[in-house]
C-alpha cells in the first residue's frame, strides 16, 4: 500500500467516525438531550478519576480477552455469536471449581488457578459444541451459538436459583460471595487485579503472534479465505475450524473467569455482560487486525464506563455507548463500500 | 382439561404465533430474493417501541402500527444499501444493526416505560364468530390476526403461484439467469428486502399494542424474539407455508409449556422458558444434518430397508436455501 492511499484510507475512517458522532448527536436531539453535555458527561465519566479510570480498565479485560478469542474464529472465516454463553459457561466453570475447593487445605493461589483453568475448559467446551453442530451437523454457528447463549442464561439462573442458592432463599443478586482469600488480588480500593490485567494482555499478544507469525496462523487464514481452497491443499478444514472454536471458547472462559474471581467473587445472573457482541463489534471495527485489538476495546470499555453517568445526570438511558458503538462499526463498513466503488470506477 | 379450555389456550396459541408469522414471512421473503436481514431481533424491538410510543402520543393504532412498518422498512433500506449497491458482508451489517436497532429502543423508550397505552381491539367476525368451536378458535381475535392467516396465504401464493414470484424465487436461485429474462435483479432486491423488512416492522407493534401491551425497556420480553424468527425462517425452509407451521409449532409448545408446568414441579421454570432454544438448535439439525459429509457415509453403511427410511425422512425435512442467498449480484 503507498503512503498516499493509506492517508486515503485514514480520511474514510475519519469520515466513518465523524458520521456515527453525527448520529448519535441527532439521536441525542431527538432525545430532547443536550449533545455536547451528554458527550462532557461521557468522557469524564470515564477519565476524571482514578477510580473511573480503573473501572475501564475492568471493563477492558473481559472485552479484550473477548475480541483476542474472536480475532482467531474470524481468521477461520466463523461468526462465533455463541461467545456470549462461551463467557458465560466460563464464569459457571469457574465458580463450580471454587465451590468444590474452597474448604480444601489447597494454597489459594493454587485454587484460584485451577478455578480459572476450570473456566477457560468450560468455555471451551460451550464452543466445541456451536462448533461440531457446525462441522459435522451442517447448523450455521450463528444460529447454533444463540441458541447456546439463552441455554446459558437459564444454566445460570437455574444454578442461582436452585443447586448454588444462596443460604435462605436464592436472588437475582447471585450466589453467595466467595472468601476473600479467593478472590484475585486486587489494587488497593478497586475491583482491578493486576493478575487480570496480565491474562487479557499475554491473551492479546498470544493471538497477535499465532495469527501473525506461525505456520497455524497461515493455514487457519486459509480456511477463513477459501474453505474449498485449503481443503484442496491438504489443510484440514475441519479440525482447523474446531481448534479455531476451541481457542476462542477457552479465551472466552478466560474472561468468565476473570469476572468471577477478580470483579463479582461470585456467579451474578447477568455475568457475560453483552462483552461477547461488543467484542464481535471491536473485531469488526478493527478489520480484524490483532494490533488494533487493545486500543479500540479500551475506546469502547471507556464508552462503557463513561455512559453510566447518563441515567444519573441527565436521566438517560445509558445504552446510548451502544448506539455510538453500533453506528461506528455500520459507517466504517459503509464506508468502506463506498471507497471500494469508488477505486473501481476511477 | 376440558375441551372449553383448550380452544380458548389454542386460539391463544394463534394470537400468539401472529407477530411472528409477520416477522418469519417478512424474513422469507427478503431472502427469497437473495438478502438476510439479520437484524431482526434489535427491529422488531425498535418498531415494537416506536410503534408504542407513536400509538400513546397520538391515540392512533393506525399510526402506531405505519411506524412500526416504517421502522422495519428503513431498517430494511439500510441493509440492501450496504449489502446490494455496496457489497459489504450482509452478517456483519445485519448483525450491527441487530445490536444497533436494540441499543436505539432502550434508548429513545426511556420516558416512555410502563405508560399505559392503547391496545389492538377484538373484532369478531360476523356470522363465522358464531360458529361453533372455530368461531371461538379462529374468528374471535383482532384485525391483525385475521391478517396473518391472509399473509400466509397471499406470500405462498404470490411465491409459487405468480409470475412475479416466479422472478422472485429466480433472483435468489440463479440471478444471472433472471436478469437475462429482463428482470432488474438489484432493483427488486431492494423492493422485496424492504417490503420483508417492513412485514418484520409490522410484528413489532403487534407484541406492543396486543401481544405483549406496554413497553417495559429491557423487561419487555422481546429481545430473542427475532432471533427465534430466524430460525423459523430456516426451519420453513423459506416455504411461506412450512415457516407458517414452524411459528405456529413454536407458539403452540410455548403453550404446552406454561400449561404444563405445574404439573411437572421438579422442573425449574427457568428450564421450560428456554426450551425453544435447544428445540431450535434441534430442528436446525434435522433440516441440515441431511446434507453432512459423514451421514451420507453412515447411511451408506446401512442395510437396505433402513436407508431407503431414513433417506426418506431426511429429504423431507431438509431445507436448502435460496442458491444466490448473501452473494452480491453484477450484471456485466
Amino acid at each position: 500500500m503507498t503512503k498516499n492511499s493509506r492517508w486515503i484510507n485514514f480520511g474514510f475512517q475519519l469520515a466513518a467516525l465523524v458520521l456515527a458522532l453525527l448520529f448519535t448527536t441527532l439521536i441525542l436531539l431527538a432525545a430532547g438531550a443536550p449533545p455536547l453535555e451528554a458527550y462532557k458527561n461521557i468522557i469524564l465519566g470515564s477519565v476524571s478519576s482514578l477510580d473511573k479510570i480503573s473501572n475501564v480498565l475492568v471493563t477492558w479485560v473481559p472485552l479484550l480477552l473477548a475480541s483476542a478469542g474472536l480475532l482467531v474464529t474470524f481468521s477461520a472465516g466463523l461468526w462465533n455469536i455463541g461467545m456470549e454463553g462461551q463467557i458465560t459457561l466460563g464464569a459457571i466453570g469457574t465458580t463450580w471449581a471454587l465451590r468444590l475447593m474452597q474448604d480444601s487445605t489447597l494454597p489459594p493461589a493454587l485454587v484460584i488457578t485451577f478455578a480459572i483453568l476450570a473456566g477457560m475448559l468450560a468455555g471451551a467446551f460451550w464452543a466445541a459444541l456451536a462448533g461440531a453442530l457446525k462441522t459435522f451437523g451442517g447448523v450455521n454457528e450463528i444460529f447454533g451459538g444463540l441458541g447456546l447463549n439463552f441455554v446459558s442464561t437459564a444454566l445460570t439462573l437455574w444454578l442461582i436459583f436452585g443447586p448454588w442458592k444462596r443460604p435462605g432463599v436464592g436472588s437475582m443478586s447471585g450466589t453467595e460471595p466467595f472468601p476473600e482469600t479467593l478472590w484475585l488480588p486486587m489494587f488497593p480500593d478497586s475491583r482491578l487485579s493486576p493478575w487480570a490485567l496480565v491474562i487479557a494482555v499475554v491473551a492479546i499478544v498470544i493471538v497477535y503472534f499465532m495469527l501473525q507469525g506461525t505456520y497455524f496462523g497461515l493455514r487457519l487464514k486459509a480456511v477463513g479465505k477459501n474453505f474449498r481452497a485449503a481443503y484442496m491443499l491438504g489443510i484440514p478444514t475441519w479440525q482447523y475450524m474446531m481448534i479455531s472454536f476451541i481457542l476462542c471458547g477457552a479465551l472466552a472462559g478466560a474472561a468468565g473467569a476473570v469476572q468471577v474471581t477478580a470483579v463479582y467473587h461470585r456467579l451474578i445472573p447477568s455475568i457475560s455482560s453483552g462483552y461477547g457482541y461488543l467484542g464481535l463489534l471491536v473485531a469488526m471495527l478493527i478489520n480484524y487486525q490483532a494490533a488494533w485489538a487493545a486500543p479500540v476495546a479500551l475506546f469502547f470499555a471507556a464508552l462503557n464506563i463513561g455512559s453510566i453517568q447518563l441515567p444519573i445526570v441527565l436521566k438517560l438511558d445509558s445504552s446510548l455507548s451502544g448506539v455510538l458503538q453500533g453506528m461506528l462499526v455500520l459507517f466504517v463498513l459503509m464506508v468502506e463500500g463506498v471507497r471500494q466503488r469508488l477505486m473501481r470506477r476511477s | 382439561m376440558d375441551s372449553n379450555t383448550i380452544i380458548i389456550g389454542l386460539a391463544g396459541v394463534l394470537v400468539a404465533a401472529a407477530p411472528l408469522l409477520f416477522a418469519v414471512i417478512g424474513e422469507t421473503i427478503s431472502e427469497r430474493a437473495g438478502v438476510t436481514n439479520l437484524s431482526m431481533n434489535g427491529t422488531i424491538l425498535l418498531s415494537a417501541m416506536g410503534g408504542f410510543a407513536v400509538a400513546v402520543s397520538t391515540d392512533s393504532i393506525l399510526l402506531g402500527f405505519l411506524t412500526g412498518a416504517g421502522i422495519g422498512a428503513a431498517v430494511a433500506l439500510i441493509v440492501a444499501v450496504s449489502s446490494i449497491t455496496l457489497k459489504q458482508s450482509q452478517v456483519a451489517v445485519g448483525f450491527v444493526l441487530a445490536l444497533v436497532t436494540r441499543d436505539l429502543s432502550y434508548f429513545l423508550g426511556n420516558p416512555f416505560m410502563g405508560l399505559e397505552g392503547p391496545r389492538l381491539p377484538a373484532w369478531n367476525i360476523p356470522l363465522l364468530a358464531d360458529i361453533p368451536v372455530l368461531g371461538p378458535l379462529l374468528f374471535q381475535h383482532d384485525l391483525m390476526t385475521y391478517l396473518s392467516y391472509l399473509l400466509v396465504f397471499l406470500a405462498w401464493l404470490w411465491v409459487f403461484r405468480t409470475r412475479p414470484g416466479l422472478m422472485l424465487q429466480g433472483i435468489g436461485e440463479r440471478p444471472a439467469a433472471a436478469f437475462v429474462r429482463g428482470a432488474n435483479v438489484n432493483l427488486l432486491r431492494y423492493a422485496y428486502t424492504v417490503l420483508g423488512g417492513a412485514l418484520v416492522g409490522l410484528a413489532g407493534p403487534l407484541y406492543s399494542l396486543s401481544v405483549k401491551a406496554g413497553w417495559k425497556g429491557t423487561i419487555s420480553g422481546l429481545d430473542g424474539i427475532g432471533w427465534i424468527a430466524l430460525s423459523i425462517t430456516i426451519f420453513g425452509g423459506w416455504n411461506p407455508a412450512r415457516a407458517a407451521f414452524g411459528a405456529y409449532l413454536f407458539a403452540l409448545l410455548q403453550w404446552l409449556g406454561l400449561v404444563l408446568q405445574p404439573s411437572m414441579p421438579g422442573v425449574p421454570s427457568q428450564v421450560l422458558q428456554v426450551a425453544p432454544f435447544p428445540l431450535m438448535i434441534l430442528t436446525l439439525l434435522l433440516v441440515n444434518i441431511g446434507d453432512a459429509e459423514w451421514v451420507e457415509r453412515t447411511l451408506a453403511a446401512m442395510p437396505e430397508g433402513t436407508r431407503r427410511f431414513f433417506t426418506k425422512l431426511l429429504r423431507a425435512m431438509r431445507a436448502s436455501p435460496p442458491a444466490a442467498l448473501g452473494v452480491p449480484f453484477e450484471s456485466d
